[in-house]
């Protein structure tokens, strides 16, 4: 039984007011109330077109495949290529996903299926904080732990015993490069998809699992032919989610991840994503022609990959959890 | 049939094993970061860190402290979840009270949820050109506008989702007695959700003190204790960035103590959230 403590109705504010101020102060606070749920919409719409606007001049001086395929960046000379910082944001979230995704399934469905109720009460509280660690911080943790791991033992490991494997064969002897950025992103992406994959798989009703394990199956059995089945689209738009938090990362990934303009070619090669490049060459944008447009060009491409993979997961994800409510 | 059913459980097993490392991997990162931050910014802090401005030399080695970032930090990011706040609040009472499932709903939230994931790098590019179109300097009051944009989708979804989990029968119970909707909304829902509200609010708050991108160019960077909103003001993000890379093995220390008192306000506001959370809640009904 629901008890109410105090019913509004008993209050002595409303009950001096008449029922027609009350209606009025109802529909007042309903207008007021909508034009305010518009500023979200605006802020988008003004954001996406603030920057179309800005990076209008450079897209008349060169055509939009010239600025995506060039791979040539010295603003001095008016070269604005964004070959090199695109392959660079693709190489370190793709390989930030590869390291994340496999553990993060799999703690999900510990969590989900395995867990006693202790440990998911200590789990939820340990994912909050590793999901509040400011980024600055990982950056920080990056450089103490990660590039130096990497420059000191992985690296002359590689150089010794694998030196002519395709994707590890580097002539960049420091440990700066896509694999401590994609290491740190790794780990600063966890919360969030753990936290997205744990709710959907939580969110399967008991009944079908129990029925599954009521006919003998395994627990993993039950996992692979009932739960995932139910939430494969929810897993895909949870690790969308994460991949577009890696994309926009800025401060962890520039501090760790070298920052040279060239298209890599290994994962211990640096690189340069394009939320480094905005927030690296802000200082010195006015005193070139085009560089401020081409920064905004920058930031454009760079929303407009996020905004793709954005709202296809929150579609996904709305209609996965979506379900309960009708 | 026995082989079958022993080669399940084997499977099972090295499952169980393999979840049991990749648990082990996601707290042990955790442990390790916060191991590497105690470990080498507790030697590093003074008091004279905490309590004093950078004096000359101070990128140097020498005399002064951080409070200038200390303080910048704690305004900006006070300033931008009050206002978050007051815009967040009603569109979340908006959307569960008022709107329930309709179409606009829908496409405020899906808005927000965009909105969230837009990276802090181009709510601070955005803000930059946004402030010199209108002749308007890198300052504080720039900060704390674009932590408001950043902070704006959190804490709204927090608290929308927040609102979702109250019993539909609190709400009816007082429409049925005649309240209006705003009185649902403002003496019901509220009441019954502050402990979430102020959990969505901490949470905002923790993202916008730590955000170095979104502040980079909108509130700059001074040695001087923040006074005023029209001036620039420094921010610990920035302060830890801009110290690590300097070459002296002295002042990289003071990053590394920066950072562990950026973690410590992260965290103090990451488990307030949960002691004010638990606290509150005794006035909520189940």
């Amino acid at each position: 039984m629901i008890q109410l403590k105090s019913s509004p109705a008993r209050e002595s504010q409303s009950a001096r007011l008449s029922l027609a101020a009350r209606r009025r102060s109802d529909k007042l606070a309903q207008w007021l109330f909508f034009v305010f749920s518009v500023i979200p919409v605006g802020l988008a719409i003004v954001i996406l077109a603030l920057l179309i606007y800005k990076s209008w001049p450079i897209m008349k001086v060169q055509s939009v495949w010239q600025l995506l395929s060039g791979q040539v960046w010295k603003p001095d000379d008016g070269l604005f290529g964004f070959w090199p910082f695109i392959t660079g944001t693709i190489w370190v979230t793709l390989a930030a996903l590869l390291i994340s995704v496999p553990p993060c399934v799999l703690t999900a469905i510990y969590l989900s299926e395995y867990a006693g109720r202790s440990l998911r009460r200590i789990m939820k509280p340990l994912l909050d904080l590793l999901a509040a660690i400011p980024s600055v911080v990982y950056g920080v943790w990056g450089m103490l732990v990660i590039v130096p791991f990497i420059q000191n033992k992985l690296g002359s490991f590689i150089r010794e015993y694998l030196p002519n494997l395709p994707l590890l064969k580097s002539d960049n002897p420091t440990g700066f490069g896509i694999l401590a950025g994609a290491i740190v992103l790794a780990i600063m992406i966890a919360p969030f998809i753990i936290a997205v994959l744990y709710e959907i798989m939580n969110n399967i009703p008991r009944g079908l699992k129990e029925a599954s394990l009521a006919l003998g199956t395994t627990k993993l059995q039950t996992v692979q032919w009932v739960v995932i089945p139910q939430v494969l689209s929810g897993i895909i738009a949870g690790i969308g989610l994460g991949a577009s938090r890696a994309l926009g990362e800025t401060m962890a990934v520039l501090m760790v991840v070298g920052n040279v303009a060239h298209v890599p070619h290994s994962l211990l090669d640096a690189a340069y994503p394009l939320p480094a490049l905005i927030a690296n060459n802000y200082g010195e944008m006015m005193s070139i022609p085009l560089y401020d447009s081409a920064l905004m060009t920058a930031a454009l491409i760079l929303m407009v990959i996020i905004l793709i993979f954005n709202v296809t997961s929150a579609l996904v994800l709305q209609r996965v959890l979506g379900r309960r409510d009708t | 049939m026995k082989k079958r059913w022993a080669k399940r459980h084997i499977t099972e097993a090295i499952f169980k094993v393999l979840m049991l490392i990749s648990f082990g991997f996601v707290a042990g990162s955790l442990a390790l970061i916060l191991w590497t931050i105690i470990s080498r910014g507790l030697p590093a802090i003074t008091w004279a860190m905490l309590t004093q401005a950078p004096k000359g030399g101070y990128y140097l080695g020498k005399e002064g402290g951080i409070l200038n970032a200390i303080l910048g930090s704690l305004y900006m990011a006070v300033g931008g979840t009050l206002l978050a706040l007051i815009i967040g609040l009603p569109i979340a009472l908006y959307l569960e009270t008022y709107l329930r499932n309709s179409p606009w709903s829908r496409a405020v939230r899906l808005t927000l949820d965009v909105l969230w994931g837009i990276p802090s790098i181009v709510y601070g590019a955005f803000g930059f050109i946004f402030m010199l179109s209108i002749g308007m300097r890198a300052s504080m009051l720039g900060g704390m506008i674009v932590l408001t944009l950043l902070e704006l989708p959190i804490l709204t979804r927090a608290v929308d989702e927040v609102i979702r989990m109250l019993p539909r029968d609190l709400e009816q119970a007082a429409l049925a007695l005649g309240s209006t909707r705003l009185e649902v909304a403002s003496r019901v829902v509220t009441r019954q959700m502050l402990p979430g509200i102020v959990t969505a609010a901490l949470l905002a708050f923790g993202r916008g003190i730590g955000d170095a991108a979104s502040v980079l160019f909108t509130a700059g960077y001074t040695d001087r204790i923040p006074t005023s909103l029209l001036r620039p003001v420094a921010s610990l993000p920035l302060a830890i960035y801009f110290q690590l890379s300097m070459p002296y093995p002295e002042v990289q220390k003071r990053a590394y103590a920066a950072a562990l008192i950026l973690t410590i306000i992260v965290l103090i506001a990451s488990f307030g959230s949960r002691w004010i959370a638990s606290r509150l809640s005794k006035n909520v009904i189940q």
